[in-house]
C-alpha cells in the first residue's frame, strides 16, 4: 500500500447540529449529528468509517461533498478550506459513490449521458471527446461499449454500480467518498465491485473514504479505521489494531457482532443491553455508557478524553 | 426425530408476459422438530418464493405443485382456506424482513399480540395479555407491561423485530419461517436478534426455516443448510459440511467472495463469480450454473440430479468424486 | 471460462424503456380508444372550414328547427338539423370543437405553468418556500371556482380570452399539489444528490434530473384539468357568462337548446353527447397514461 503522510483531506472540529421540530408549538431541539470530528485523510489511503445507522457517517459524507455546511469547524482539501469554494471546484476533487445503484442513476437518461454529465457540466472538451472519455472509463470499470445507449433499468445491480463508479471517476477526482457502495448488492457482485474499487485505486492513485456498516469489508480494504458512535469518533486505529486488540467496548461489541461464515461458533452475545439511544436525548457523560458492559461511575458524568495508546486513539475512561 | 415439514418436488410456476417463469424448480426437503434449516441464495434464486409457497401465501396466479407437501402430517395443498388460516400464525408463524410491515400501525402492540392468540385459541383477554407480557419479557423487552399500550412507530427497529418475534411465538408454533429477519437491522442488533432466536428455539423446541443471503448468518444459525441457485438446491448438508467442505462450485464461489477477518489476507483480491443468474423463463435443461462455472464441460448440458456426496451431504454437479475432491481441496487452500 | 460468461452478458440487457412503453401502450385498450377519439376530434376542429357543409353563422329562419337526418322531416342537406335561427348544427358543432379545445389547452397551459412552477419550487426547496406555496394552495382551494369565475366574467364581460385567463388562473391548484409531492419523492433520490455533487446548477437539476421523472404525473394532471376546464367553460357558457353568442360553444348550444328541451330534445342531446365523448376520451387517455407510465422501474 503506497500512501504518503501528506493529508489531502482534513477535518478540524466538525460539528453539525440539526434543529428538530418537536411538533406544533413545542419548539425545536438540537440534534448533534456530528460532534467535534477531526480526521486526516492521507493521499492514497483508504480510510474506513464504521458505525451503525444514526452515528452520523452519512452526514459526514454530505459535508465532505460540499452538499451541506458544517455548523462549525472546517474542511480542508490540500490545505485549502472548502468554505467559500464553489461546488464546481469541490466536485472536481471529491466525488461520491452511493449505496443504492437503483436510485443513484436517473432512470430517464442513457448510460452515456449519465457518465458524461460531469464533463458537460464543467465544460470539458467537445462531444467527440466526451464520447472518447466515456468509452475509456467504461472499459476501465469493465463494461462493454454497447451500454452507452442503454437505460439503467436494462442493467443488473452490479452493472449499475459500475456505471456509478464510472461517473464518479470520469473527472479524475482525488478523493472518492464510497457510502456503503456494496451493501445493496449480492455477495458475488459485492466482491467484484470491491476488487474493481481496489484496482482503480492503484491505477488512478485515488484516496478513498469508505463508509460501511460491514466491519469485515472495512477490515479487508482500509488502511485506517474510524469507529463512530452517536456523532463522535470512539476509536481510530489501523485495521490490525482494531481487530486484534479492540480498545473501546463499542468496537469490541461491533467486532463481536460480525458473523463470519464459520459454523459451530454460534451467535455471540454482544451484551449491548439497552437499545440505541435517541440522538435527540443523548446520554450524559460517555454517550455509550448505558449499553457498555464495562461502564463505571465516572462514565455517567464525564465525557472521556481522547487517549493515544500505541497506534490507536481511543475515547474511553478505561484507558485514562 | 419427527419431521415437521416434508416437501417433495416443490415447483412454482408464474405466467409472465414473456412466457412461463419457473422460479422454484423441484425442491425436496424436510425439517425436523427443533431444527434450523437455512436456505441461502442470492436475489432471484427463488428462496423467498419457496418459503411463501409453504404457507400458501403466493398470489393466485402462481401455480404451486408438489408430489408431497406436508406440515405435521397434513397435506398443505389440500387444506381449505379456513384450515390454512388456522395453520398460519398458529402452528406455523412467520417473521418478515421489515418489521414495520408486519405490524399494524393503527393498533397498539398489546392489541395485536392478544388478537393473534385469541384468533386461534379459546383464551380470555386476561390470559392472552399475561402471555403477551411473558413473551415480551422473553424477547428481552424491559417494562413489558407498559409497552403493551405503545404503537409500533414508537419503537426502534430492533424492538419492533423483537415484538414481531413475540407475536410469532404467541400461539407456541412448531415452525417459524423467518425471511431475512435481520437484513434491515444494524449489525449489533442483528447479533442480538439472532442470539435471541437461538435461545427461544431451544426453550420452545421450535423448528426454524431461515431464508437469507448472508452466509455468516447461515453458518452461525443453521443445523442444516440448503444452497439455492436458480430455483434449485445445488448443495445441501449440515452447516459443518457445507462451510468446511463445500463441493459445489457455486458454494465455493460464494464463500470465496466474502472477506473473513483473520483468514482472508488484507487487501488481497476477493474471489468472484463472473456472469449473471440465467433467465428462469421457459423450460430449462442442464445445470443452471454452467454458464458461470469455471469447471463446466459438455456433460453439464444434461439435467443433473441431486446426488449423495457423503452422509447427509448432497450436491447437484456432474463432476465425478475425484475431480470434485481436488477442486474442493483447492477451494479450501 | 470467460467465453461462456461473455455470451450470457451479451444477451443480458433487457428491452429499453421505450420498447416497454410502446408495448404497454399497444396493450392498453382504453388508452388507445381515448387517444383515437381525441385525434378525431382534434382533426375535426382543425379541418372545420373544410368539413363543415355550411357557414356556422349563416341564419335562415325559414328552415329553423329542421330535425336531424334520422328523424322525420330531416334531410341530408342538414345532417344534424338546424337550430332556432336556422343555422346548420353540424357546422356549429365542428366549429364548437375548436372553442372547447382552445379553452382546454389554453387554460391548461396557463394553470400548468403556474402550478408546476410553484409545486416544483415547493418540493425542491422545502422549508419556507414550501410553507408559502402551501399557503397559496390553501387560499386558492378556499375560493369556489364557479362563483369566482362568474364574478370576474360578470365584471369584465365574457369573451374567449377572458374565460381562458380566468380558468387558467383558477385551476392550478392540482398541478401544484401533485408536482410538489412528486418532486419531493424524486428530490431524495441519490441521482439528484450525485448531480449536486457534480456541481450542476439548481435549474439544470430541476430540468434534467427532476422534470423527466415527474413528467408522467404532469401529463395525467394536465389531461384531467383539461377536461375540467372544458366542462367549466360549458357550464359558464350555459349560464350565459362564458363565451358569448354567436360563437358556437358547445355549452352555449346546450343553453340555447334548453328552451326547446321537450319539443326538440336533439338540440341539447347532440352538443351534450359531443361534450360527453370529448371529456370521456380525455379522461381515458389520462388514466391510460398513468397506468402505462406508473410501474416503471418498480418490481
Amino acid at each position: 500500500m503506497t500512501h504518503s503522510d501528506t493529508p489531502v483531506l482534513e477535518l478540524n472540529g466538525i460539528k453539525k447540529t440539526f434543529m428538530i421540530s418537536q411538533g406544533l408549538m413545542k419548539g425545536t431541539k438540537p440534534l448533534y449529528a456530528l460532534n467535534d470530528i477531526s480526521v486526516q485523510l492521507n493521499k492514497g489511503e483508504v480510510l474506513g468509517i464504521v458505525g451503525e445507522s444514526g452515528c452520523g457517517k452519512s452526514t459526514l459524507a454530505k459535508i465532505l461533498l460540499g452538499l451541506m455546511e458544517p455548523t462549525s469547524g472546517e474542511v480542508l482539501i490540500d490545505g485549502q478550506s472548502l468554505k467559500g469554494h464553489k461546488q464546481l471546484d469541490i466536485s472536481r476533487r471529491v466525488q461520491p459513490i452511493f449505496q443504492d445503484p437503483y436510485s443513484s442513476l436517473n432512470p430517464r437518461k442513457r448510460i452515456g449521458d449519465i457518465i458524461s454529465l460531469p464533463l458537460r457540466v464543467h465544460g470539458i472538451g467537445d462531444p467527440a471527446e466526451h464520447e472518447r472519455k466515456v468509452i475509456e472509463i467504461l472499459d476501465l470499470v469493465g463494461l462493454p461499449k454497447r451500454v452507452l445507449n442503454n437505460y439503467p433499468n436494462q442493467m443488473s445491480g452490479g452493472q449499475r454500480q459500475r456505471v456509478a463508479i464510472a461517473r464518479a471517476l470520469i473527472m479524475k477526482p482525488e478523493i472518492v467518498i464510497c457510502d456503503e457502495p456494496t451493501s445493496a448488492l449480492d455477495v458475488s457482485v459485492q466482491s467484484q465491485i470491491l476488487n474493481l474499487l481496489m484496482d482503480l485505486k492503484d491505477e488512478l492513485q485515488l484516496t478513498y473514504l469508505f463508509i460501511s456498516h460491514d466491519l469485515s469489508v472495512v477490515e479487508h480494504l482500509a488502511d485506517r479505521v474510524i469507529v463512530m458512535y452517536l456523532g463522535r469518533i470512539c476509536e481510530q486505529a489501523p485495521p490490525d489494531r482494531i481487530f486484534d486488540e479492540p480498545r473501546h467496548p463499542y468496537t469490541e461489541a461491533l467486532l463481536g457482532s460480525v458473523l463470519t461464515p464459520e459454523p459451530g461458533q454460534g451467535v455471540p452475545d454482544t451484551n449491548l443491553g439497552a437499545s440505541y439511544p435517541n440522538p435527540i436525548n443523548p446520554p450524559s457523560g460517555c454517550r455509550f455508557h448505558p449499553r457498555c458492559a464495562k461502564a463505571m461511575d465516572i462514565c455517567k458524568s464525564n465525557a472521556p478524553m481522547l487517549q493515544q495508546i500505541n497506534r490507536s486513539k481511543v475515547e474511553c475512561h478505561l484507558y485514562e | 426425530m419427527t419431521n415437521i415439514v416434508e416437501v417433495e418436488n416443490l415447483r412454482v410456476k408464474i405466467p409472465v408476459s414473456a412466457g412461463m417463469l419457473n422460479p422454484v424448480r423441484g425442491l425436496t426437503f424436510e425439517i425436523k422438530k427443533g431444527e434450523t434449516l437455512c436456505v441461502v441464495g442470492e436475489s432471484g434464486s427463488g428462496k423467498s418464493l419457496s418459503a411463501f409457497s409453504l404457507m400458501k401465501l403466493l398470489p393466485k396466479i402462481a401455480d404451486i405443485s408438489a408430489d408431497k407437501m406436508q406440515f405435521m402430517g397434513r397435506d398443505i395443498l389440500k387444506m381449505s382456506p379456513s384450515e390454512l388460516q388456522n395453520m398460519r400464525g398458529n402452528r406455523m408463524a412467520m417473521i418478515f424482513q421489515e418489521p414495520m410491515t408486519a405490524l399494524n400501525p393503527s393498533y397498539t402492540i398489546g392489541n395485536q399480540l392478544v388478537e393473534v392468540l385469541r384468533r386461534h385459541q379459546n383464551v380470555s383477554v386476561k390470559e392472552a395479555t399475561e402471555r403477551a407480557i411473558y413473551l415480551l419479557e422473553k424477547v428481552g423487552i424491559t417494562a413489558a407491561a407498559s409497552r403493551l399500550s405503545q404503537y409500533p412507530h414508537q419503537l426502534s427497529g430492533g424492538l419492533r423485530q423483537r415484538v414481531v418475534i413475540a407475536m410469532a411465538l404467541m400461539c407456541g408454533p412448531d415452525l417459524i419461517i423467518a425471511d431475512e429477519p435481520t437484513t434491515a437491522l444494524d449489525v449489533t442488533i442483528q447479533a442480538q436478534i439472532l442470539h435471541l432466536l437461538k435461545e427461544l428455539q431451544e426453550e420452545f423446541e421450535m423448528a426454524i426455516l431461515l431464508i437469507t443471503h448472508d452466509l455468516g448468518v447461515v453458518a452461525r444459525m443453521a443445523d442444516r443448510v440448503a444452497v439455492m441457485y436458480a430455483g434449485e438446491f445445488v448443495e445441501t448438508g449440515t452447516a459443518e459440511q457445507v462451510f468446511k467442505q463445500p463441493v459445489h462450485p457455486y458454494t465455493q464461489g460464494l464463500l470465496s467472495c466474502i472477506p473473513v477477518p483473520g483468514k482472508t489476507a488484507r487487501g488481497s483480491r476477493l474471489g468472484s463469480i463472473p456472469g449473471i443468474v440465467p433467465s428462469l423463463i421457459g423450460d430449462m435443461r442442464g445445470c443452471a450454473f454452467r454458464s458461470r462455472c469455471p469447471h463446466a464441460n459438455g456433460a453439464c448440458h444434461n439435467n443433473v440430479p441431486l446426488e449423495k456426496w457423503s452422509d447427509d451431504h448432497f450436491k447437484r454437479c456432474v463432476l465425478d468424486d475425484t475431480a470434485l475432491t481436488s477442486i474442493a481441496k483447492e477451494a479450501i487452500a | 471460462m470467460t467465453d461462456v460468461t461473455h455470451s450470457i452478458e451479451e444477451e443480458d440487457f433487457g428491452p429499453s424503456p421505450r420498447e416497454i412503453l410502446k408495448k404497454s401502450i399497444l396493450a392498453h385498450r382504453s388508452l388507445l380508444l381515448g387517444f383515437g377519439a381525441i385525434v378525431i376530434i382534434v382533426l375535426a376542429a382543425l379541418l372545420a372550414p373544410v368539413l363543415a357543409p355550411h357557414d356556422p353563422y349563416l341564419q335562415d329562419l325559414s328552415i329553423r328547427f329542421t330535425p336531424p337526418v334520422w328523424q322525420d322531416g330531416g334531410s341530408w342537406e342538414h345532417i344534424l338539423g338546424t337550430d332556432h335561427l336556422g343555422r346548420d348544427y353540424l357546422s356549429r358543432l365542428l366549429y364548437g370543437a375548436r372553442i372547447s379545445l382552445t379553452i382546454g389547452i389554453g387554460a391548461v397551459l396557463i394553470s400548468g405553468t403556474i402550478g408546476t412552477t410553484l409545486g416544483v419550487c415547493a418540493g425542491y426547496f422545502g422549508g419556507r418556500v414550501d410553507m408559502v406555496v402551501n399557503y397559496l394552495i390553501t387560499v386558492r382551494l378556499s375560493m369556489p371556482v364557479v362563483l369566482v369565475a362568474l364574478a370576474i366574467v360578470a365584471i369584465f364581460g365574457g369573451s374567449l380570452n377572458i374565460v381562458i385567463m380566468v380558468l387558467g388562473f383558477l385551476l392550478w391548484d392540482r398541478f401544484a399539489v401533485v408536482m410538489r409531492s412528486s418532486t419531493m419523492q424524486v428530490r431524495n433520490m441519490d441521482y439528484v444528490q450525485s448531480a449536486q455533487a457534480v456541481g450542476c446548477s439548481t435549474l439544470r437539476i430541476v430540468l434534467t434530473e427532476i422534470m423527466p421523472n415527474i413528467m408522467n404525473n404532469l401529463i395525467v394532471v394536465a389531461t384531467l384539468e383539461m377536461a375540467h376546464a372544458i366542462l367549466l367553460e360549458a357550464g359558464l357558457s350555459f349560464l350565459g357568462l362564458g363565451v358569448q353568442p354567436p360563437l358556437p360553444s358547445w355549452g352555449l348550444m346546450v343553453a340555447e337548446g334548453k328552451e326547446m328541451l321537450f319539443f326538440e330534445p336533439w338540440l341539447i342531446m347532440i352538443p351534450g353527447a359531443a361534450l360527453f365523448i370529448l371529456i370521456l376520451s380525455i379522461n381515458l387517455m389520462g388514466d391510460g397514461v398513468r397506468d402505462v407510465t406508473a410501474p416503471a422501474g418498480k418490481n
